[in-house]
């Protein structure tokens, strides 16, 4: 599988995510950075997390105006597959390329901790290596993971099974609604997720529950 | 030259966790009697134009592109 990785000043999860798609794909990611116009021919695109431009002004609102974005955008309506953990989820909201928006936490606190999360949908290329309803554990550490969309918005992605992870039950760790950890565009090659799977993938991380993500990529990829 | 000031507040219905907490804290200042309390921002910017259309045009390109996420926001724009 062949994969970018996007970098912009203030992203600081670039080199987990490297380290991640190295290991579990056997190819290293290519680095594009923010000023690029044409991306290379990869099969999956992650924008990593961090804190893009200080989450000045508001969460990811000014990476998602850099000139990488446009090529993203043109490479995600081509179908290429297109994943964004955590700022690269803010990123995404904020970029047009997913539904919704993600406000402050409703504890104002910023979370550093492991949450559990429930797989709402195993029929996405990003989900096909878990089972629908399975609970696995995965790491946050953010400030604006509280995602909010209007009713209309809320209603469609439910009902298009948009919505792809789920806070298990008593584990929401920032007021989102409806317990939303992740959503996926309605086309499917675009999900966006507060959690860092890319941080629970060996045994040095004391789990591997983050690993089905990227192998189900992988699978979709080969077959 | 024209000065102009962009306001920017949540939509209603969006929740509003950093106003509730100064709504909190203020009552708790003893400041009794405050209802709901809302956080926004406010943007002063200078503009090298003397063409008031054109600078409200450009303010509006401003916050629908940049300085307000409309999913969330709502703004106003005020020409001095």
């Amino acid at each position: 599988m062949k994969s970018a990785v996007v970098q912009l000043p203030g992203l600081n999860r670039d080199r987990d995510m490297i380290a991640a798609l190295t290991k579990i794909s056997g190819q290293a990611p290519v680095t594009v950075w923010q000023t690029e116009t044409e991306l290379p021919d990869v099969d999956l695109i992650v924008i990593p997390g961090g804190f893009s431009y200080g989450d000045y002004l508001r969460c990811g609102a000014i990476a998602a105006r850099m000139p990488v974005m446009q090529a993203i955008k043109a490479k995600a309506e081509a179908c290429v597959k297109v994943l964004g953990v955590c700022n690269g989820f803010q990123i995404l909201l904020e970029s047009g390329l997913l539904p919704g928006a993600l406000m402050r936490n409703a504890s104002l606190k910023f979370v550093c901790r492991e949450v559990k999360l429930e797989v709402a949908n195993a029929e996405t290329d990003f989900t096909r290596a878990y089972e629908k309803g399975q609970i696995i554990r995965c790491p946050v550490a953010h400030h604006d993971g509280n995602y909010f969309a209007d009713a209309e918005t809320l209603a469609a992605i439910e009902g298009n099974g948009q919505v792809v992870f789920r806070y298990a039950q008593g584990t929401n760790p920032n007021g989102s609604i409806n317990d939303i950890a992740g959503v996926m565009n309605a086309k499917g090659n675009v999900l966006g997720l507060m959690p860092h799977p890319e941080n629970l993938i060996e045994a040095a991380h004391g789990g591997s529950d983050g690993r089905g993500l990227f192998a189900s990529v992988l699978d979709v990829i080969a077959a | 030259m024209i000065k102009a000031r962009v306001t920017v507040t949540l939509k209603n219905g969006v929740l509003d966790p950093q106003g509730k907490a100064i709504e909190g804290a203020l009552g708790s200042l003893g400041f009794d009697g405050v209802g709901q309390v809302r956080q926004g921002k406010v943007f002063d910017l200078e503009l090298a134009t003397a063409d008031r259309a054109k600078a409200e045009a450009d303010l509006k390109a401003m916050c629908d592109k940049l300085l307000a996420n409309t999913v969330i926001e709502n703004y106003t724009i005020a020409l001095a």
